[in-house]
């Protein structure tokens, strides 16, 4: 079956990144297929690669990242969301004028169009938010 | 249907709202802070009986509640998640 | 896409306090776009994205309840709220904005969106459908 998620909250605050990655996990481990993961809200913080965590605690952005590279995941962060927090590819650099880039690689920055896609095109849809 | 709970009944109306509006023959899925739903003995687990009610085991877990739940309330891993989900044709989550 | 799949979008939370509402409202306009058969439900704390009267001139919030009124010009018109979330605050149809829309099968007349519903007609109305947002 094939399955979308919706991710609305960053890393640590709020468990439901880590709720959203482990569902995603297992449904991977079950043969499904995940066709897109979307973070929105606050969520779109998951794309970072500038995070530290301390060692002895998971890497939530390092996670989705491996996870992404691992099986392929399409984890898109929306774009007016991460406009207004601050997360930033060289396109988005380049339009708005910054002078760094944080993006995590295995993630994109794409429209809110990508989520109700999303909607449409997987079986399921399940969010995970506070 | 499949309801997802993520708040404590006792911070957030999620719960009492969720289990007010879920039809009987729908599934009601407690995550994260949603589990303490799943108390004995609380001063809302009379609600429990209004749909099926299932907690997530390693929620469960790591607040140290194993022992406290209602009778009734089943128990899934991560796995077992996927399962409902996969088994109910829509999905709300009562964030 | 040849499917057109039943969206509902569920407001539970109140505008300004967090930014959920005003995110919401942008995922329904982007949506709007998508030919899908869309509802808006707002029930409990989401009644008040809705309230008439939304002055944020001393918060320095942006005042996004104007964009509402914007809604039926993208075929966006079965709005359903709850009665009984309304009655819990105090709240009757005449505190929340005339949110209208243009029916073209009936000479263009304007309409109201806005259906008051009861929580068994919420629930029937979460069971039918396919894709549920929510915020």
């Amino acid at each position: 079956m094939k399955f979308s998620i919706q991710v609305n909250e960053g890393p640590y605050q709020h468990q439901s990144a880590d709720s959203a990655y482990n569902f995603v996990k297992a449904a991977l481990e079950k043969g499904h297929e995940i066709f897109r993961v979307f973070f929105y809200h606050d969520g779109v913080n998951n794309g970072t690669r500038l995070a530290s965590p301390p060692q002895d605690d998971r890497n939530v952005q390092q996670r989705w990242s491996d996870l992404a590279k691992e099986h392929e995941l399409d984890l898109v962060i929306c774009v007016a969301a991460a406009q207004r927090r601050g997360i930033v590819d060289d396109g988005e650099a380049e339009r708005n004028g910054k002078d760094a880039t944080n993006i995590m690689d295995g993630f994109r920055i794409s429209g809110l169009g990508q989520l109700i896609e999303a909607g449409i095109q997987a079986d399921r849809l399940v969010v995970f938010g506070d | 249907m499949l309801h997802i709970v993520n708040k404590s009944p006792f911070q957030n109306d999620s719960f009492i709202s969720c289990m007010a509006h879920a039809a009987e023959s729908s599934t009601v899925l407690l995550i994260e802070d949603g589990v303490f739903a799943a108390l004995k003995g609380s001063n809302v687990a009379d609600h429990l009986s209004k749909a099926k009610v299932i907690a997530l085991q390693s929620d469960v877990s790591a607040r140290g509640i194993d022992a406290n739940l209602a009778e009734g309330v089943e128990l899934v891993d991560y796995a077992g998640f996927v399962d409902l989900v996969a088994d109910n044709e829509s999905v709300q989550s009562w964030v | 896409m040849s499917e057109i799949k039943k969206f509902v979008y569920v407001n539970r939370k109140a505008p300004y306090g967090t930014v959920y509402a005003l995110e919401s409202l942008e995922v329904v306009l982007i949506g709007a776009a998508f030919d899908q058969d869309v509802r808006l439900i707002f029930m409990d704390d989401g009644v008040f994205q809705i309230k008439k009267d939304q002055n944020t001139e001393g918060s320095g919030l942006k005042n996004f309840s104007p964009t509402y009124n914007a809604l039926g010009d993208y075929d966006v018109n079965k709005i359903y709220v709850e009665k009984e979330s309304l009655e819990a605050r105090g709240l009757t149809l005449d505190d929340l904005m005339d949110l209208t829309y243009e029916d073209e099968d009936d000479d263009w007349a304007e309409k109201s969106s806005i259906s008051l519903v009861s929580a068994d007609e919420i629930r029937d109305l979460m069971e039918d459908s396919d894709v549920v947002l929510s915020f």
